[in-house]
């Protein structure tokens, strides 16, 4: 794992990268009846790594991330059903109405404080689940938009019952993704990304235009949630109200920090860890997810700070200060 | 620190024993469960009738904000298979329950193509939301498998799939006699106030399609966001308008109980303005939240507790005999669940356990029997309930608040609003 | 003109509701600077406390109040001591995550105990009905609402900013270490504080079951009212969440009244306006 790249990131793709990477795939093989619930995951973990980028690089706190991720799920979905079902051109036109919108918020958010840049974003996610269901002759409204369409995946592959194609689908465009984060993050950009959320105040002295830099992650955090919501639509072939609710944008930002914040594999481990655990202990019974799930977060903040990897990085200081007396 | 260590070890310890008992419970129903891939030359369907079991696949929202409903839904399959056993025409039923963890369609499609694909079900039941229907009943159609709904009540659902039936109502269903009523009872100027929303849309349209058609007049459409703690201003502009009456739908619970404290609080029924709603906003469950302010109110609706019939009775016992006292009241929604049960018993006697997916829909396209609401039958045309639509008004009997039926409105309403 | 004096009265009632449900969020999250969102869980369980009282004891919803308000303290401070204690307060994140987890606890406890439906807590007689004044219909539970808020702001402006405890809470809050060694004890100060926090969510939650209900999602569904109020208001100051909570309270009630087709629009147009504005919050205390 690359935890400690927390200090600095590195480019290079190790054989850890490659053994992660493996497990969804392994995945695929493994539980041929749980597809659908992978693909779910995959997806999510796309859309928590779009905040990762915004929270954990940029240090911009949303709480309306789903804004982003909803438009993009409404902008594949009102293709689909209208006539428009090719797949990926509707992931880049999700990409680009969301990226859009994005750089148009992004204004309103770089500047002012956590818990204003929080409350903003989360009063424009509020905004547009009010104008989304206004729109109820396009949207649906709390009904939802179904009878759309979708096309085969590049004209062959059909979006099958037992979820096999949304599967492979979901986690192509989701490496894909990671490795276009990888490669930004450990850019110059995404340095001075972290050197801005470590101090702020002092980077204009070094020459770097700080409002820039944030609207330029910002926008490129929205798209990927853009292209998140894209893949949720074209994988279920209905787009709910919800997808922009601030329910999803909390939970996004759980799921993040439960994994850990700024290191690109905390999203894909708390999205897991949460969507798993969830879907197992509801199950069992309804008000136990909520129960568990609630003492899981308590434990974890209380163990250890990071995350779950952060608490991996104490233990394996912990482990390496024993054994190297 | 020996106090937080404590803690921390402590809830470690809450933590793993849980999950150790839940593996436990796991591996005890894998087992049950006939192994996958077992039957993989047979279809689906000739594997299904070779079971020993029928499996009912419940998919509805049992945490977050609609857990209430839910409950109900549960409430009324309890007591129907309390009430006749587990086993019909020698095979056990079996209840699969799956929960959406809140409002979220993709994850109600998603457990519902987990129990057509690994658990083999032969029904899909529940819904008590509309997107949780519609996102569903592509998988209904290409797993052939029966879908009936218990609650979700926008009109559009039963033309989304040939496998599904409903056996709850649609909100234009007793709108529409309700603006016909009106109309036809010195209610000349109304005021309507709904929630915005499809479902509000709905019955705002529906009430104000029969009320214009017999002479009477909307003055003002007020729509509320769906999210509203307070009704004073909407109520206020009801008041300053002077109708003869204001029609309301709003979600039954917070929503509902705020709107109609409000109507009191601001002393509409002095003023003259009658209350006239869909029997949702006055659902038998919480009337009792609601309190005196709900006196008087007149509703149309399908389903009252205080509903006069050997049915009602038998079922009302029935329902705390199998949910204890503590339940509460049932509502429409439980009655819902209660019929679609009988339906389904019905299905599964006369196939002789051998549920065959297009059989069984024949089946549940012409059911007609006596539900405790009154009579009910399905519209073999559109899949969709066709039932008594009552006028009630809310009144003290032995000193709960009941909503008494006064009046069929009309026999056998089908769904105006396809 | 009457039309509209009544229509202010109802925003102001209705601002402070959302003040009364917020107040203690605006001590533990706008003072003493500690995001926490489980505050609808101190207030729906004061809800809940208040219903059981009734049942039980037939206590009266005014009765109620004083033994929410401690017991209420006193779970508040023990929950201080052994959980947030150990939180770090330069994470804020952390403090998302563990009163999230909280909030879900609170959830699953509250569905648990008394089921998923909507709970009823009878008012007292005293505060229905109507009063006229000047030709102007003014609900009693309304006028109830806005003098609580009066008599509370009043309290705790007093208590911070006149007291030596408050004193010592400013100290403690803006530079711990620095507190530490003046001699200002301050843990006891933060544990002293949450309790406070804690008893006035409480009573915030009985005093809104009347308009906001009570279930076990309560913690969720107003979470983002609460937040309204106290980021809206500014950290650090009662006053800044009061008027925060009227601004609001009227722009939404008047808006709704003539323009009801964009009324689920407004209050959250009137906050982003007011945070780009005000990116501190209408009052923020010096420094």
């Amino acid at each position: 794992m690359t935890a400690a790249g927390a200090a600095l990131p590195s480019d290079r793709w190790q054989i850890g990268d490659t053994v992660l990477w493996l497990v969804p795939v392994a995945a695929y093989f493994a539980f041929p009846d749980h597809l659908v619930l992978g693909s779910q995951v995959i997806i999510t973990a796309l859309f928590t790594l779009s905040l990762d980028v915004v929270l954990g690089y940029a240090g911009i706190t949303s709480l309306g991330h789903a804004a982003f991720f909803g438009l993009g799920a409404y902008t594949a979905g009102l293709l689909a059903a209208h006539g428009w079902g090719e797949p990926l051109s509707g992931l880049v036109a999700a990409a680009v109405v969301a990226a859009v919108a994005g750089y148009l918020t992004s204004f309103l958010v770089v500047r002012g404080t956590a818990l204003a840049q929080l409350m903003i974003t989360l009063g424009v996610g509020l905004l547009l689940v009010e104008v989304a269901n206004k729109a109820t002759k396009w949207t649906g409204g709390v009904d939802g938009l179904s009878d759309m369409t979708v096309g085969a995946l590049l004209g062959v592959f059909k979006f099958d019952i037992a979820g096999k194609t949304g599967y492979v689908y979901s986690l192509v465009v989701t490496f894909a993704a990671f490795l276009l984060v990888r490669r930004v993050v450990s850019s110059p950009f995404g340095l001075s990304l972290r050197a801005i959320r470590e101090g702020a105040a002092r980077m204009p002295a070094l020459g770097a235009p700080v409002g820039r830099r944030l609207v330029a992650a910002f926008t490129f955090g929205a798209a990927l949630a853009g292209i998140a919501g894209a893949l949720l639509t074209q994988t279920t072939q209905f787009v709910g109200l919800e997808v922009l609710g601030f329910s999803r944008s909390a939970a996004v930002m759980i799921m993040l920090v439960l994994g850990g914040t700024g290191r690109l594999y905390g999203a894909f481990l708390g999205t897991g860890l949460f969507m798993l655990v969830q879907d197992y202990l509801a199950r069992l019974d309804p008000l136990y997810w909520q129960l568990w799930i609630g003492v899981l977060l308590v434990v974890v903040v209380l163990f250890g700070r990071g995350g779950v990897l952060g608490i991996a990085d104490t233990l394996r200081a912990r482990w390496a200060k024993r054994s190297a007396p | 620190m020996s106090l937080p260590a404590f803690l921390r070890a402590a809830l470690a310890i809450l933590v793993v024993v849980p999950a150790l008992g839940g593996a436990a419970c796991g591996k005890k129903s894998d087992d049950a469960r006939p192994a996958a891939g077992s039957g993989s030359a047979a279809t689906p369907a000739a594997e299904a009738q070779a079971r020993t079991t029928i499996k009912i696949g419940m998919v509805a929202s049992f945490s977050g904000p609609f857990a209430d409903i839910s409950k109900q839904l549960m409430g009324g399959i309890k007591t129907y298979m309390k009430q006749h056993g587990d086993t019909v025409a020698g095979k056990k039923i079996e209840l699969l329950t799956r929960d959406t963890t809140g409002p979220a369609a993709e994850v109600a499609k998603r457990l519902a193509q987990e129990l057509v694909v690994q658990d083999k079900v032969d029904f899909l039941v529940g819904f008590g939301l509309t997107p949780e229907a519609l996102a569903v009943a592509p998988v209904a159609t290409e797993g052939k498998t029966p879908m009936v709904i218990m609650n979700a009540a926008t009109s559009i659902i039963t033309t989304k799939s040939p496998y599904i039936v409903r056996f709850s109502l649609t909100l234009p269903q007793v709108c529409a006699p309700l603006g016909d009523w009106a109309a036809k009872n010195g209610i000349k100027k109304v005021v309507t106030m709904v929630a915005d929303y499809g479902p509000g849309h709905d019955a705002e349209g529906a009430f104000t399609k029969s009320f214009t058609a017999g002479g009477g007049q909307v003055i003002d459409a007020i729509r509320t966001p769906v999210n509203n703690p307070d009704f004073s201003s909407f109520i206020q502009r009801v008041k300053d308008k002077a109708p003869d009456a204001v029609f309301v739908f709003v979600p039954a619970g917070q929503q509902s109980i705020a709107a109609m404290k409000a109507y009191d609080e601001r002393g509409l029924a002095k003023a003259g303005i009658k209350l006239i709603a869909t029997g949702d906003v006055l659902d038998d469950h919480g009337l009792a939240t609601i309190g005196d302010p709900a006196l008087g109110a007149i509703s149309s609706f399908h389903y009252s507790v205080a509903h006069d019939s050997p049915e009602n009775k038998a079922f009302l016992e029935a329902y705390r005999d199998a949910n204890g006292a503590d339940a509460g009241l049932p509502n429409f929604m439980s009655v819902a669940a209660y019929d679609a049960m009988a339906a389904i018993y019905d299905v599964a006697t006369k196939l002789d356990g051998k549920i065959d997916p297009d059989k069984a829909m024949d089946i549940l396209k012409h059911e007609a029997f006596t539900s405790p609401r009154g009579p009910i039958s399905i519209d073999p045309e559109t899949r969709d309930i066709v039932q008594t639509v009552y006028l009630r008004r809310v009144e003290k009997v032995n000193g709960e608040l009941r909503s008494v039926e006064i009046q069929p409105l009309v026999a056998a309403m089908k769904d105006p609003g396809k | 003109m009457a039309a509209f004096i009544t229509v202010l009265f109802d925003g102001v009632a209705y601002g402070s509701l959302l003040f009364v449900i917020s107040v203690g969020m605006s001590v533990t999250m706008g003072l003493m600077r500690f995001i926490n969102l489980a505050h609808g869980a101190f207030a729906m369980f004061g809800g809940y406390t208040a219903c059981v009282l009734a049942d039980r004891w037939g206590l009266s919803m005014f009765a109620s109040l004083p033994v929410v308000l401690v017991g209420f303290a006193v779970v508040g401070a023990v929950v201080e001591r052994v959980i947030y204690r150990w939180v770090s307060r330069t994470r804020p994140l952390d403090q998302v995550l563990l009163t999230i987890g909280i909030a879900f606890i609170a959830t699953a406890l509250a569905t648990a105990a008394w089921g998923p439906y909507q709970r009823r807590l009878a008012m007292p007689e005293v505060l229905t009905g109507q009063l006229h004044v000047l030709g102007v219909d003014l609900g009693v539970y309304r006028l109830f609402l806005i003098g609580m808020v009066v008599a509370i702001t009043a309290v705790l402006h007093a208590l911070i900013e006149r007291t030596r405890f408050g004193a010592q809470m400013r100290a403690a809050v803006d530079q711990p270490d620095a507190g530490a060694g003046l001699g200002i004890p301050v843990n006891r100060v933060f544990t002293g504080s949450f309790a406070i926090g804690s008893g006035l969510a409480a009573v915030g939650g009985v005093l809104g079951v009347e308009q906001l209900g009570l279930d076990p999602n309560f913690t969720f569904r107003y979470m983002v009212y609460f937040l309204l109020v106290v980021v809206v208001g500014g950290q650090g100051s009662v006053i800044g969440s009061a008027a925060a909570a009227v601004a609001l309270g009227v722009f939404d009630v008047v808006g709704k009244y003539y323009f009801p087709s964009i009324g689920g629009f407004l209050i959250y147009a009137l906050m982003v306006v007011l945070l780009l504005v005000f990116p501190h919050g209408l009052f923020r205390r010096g420094r």
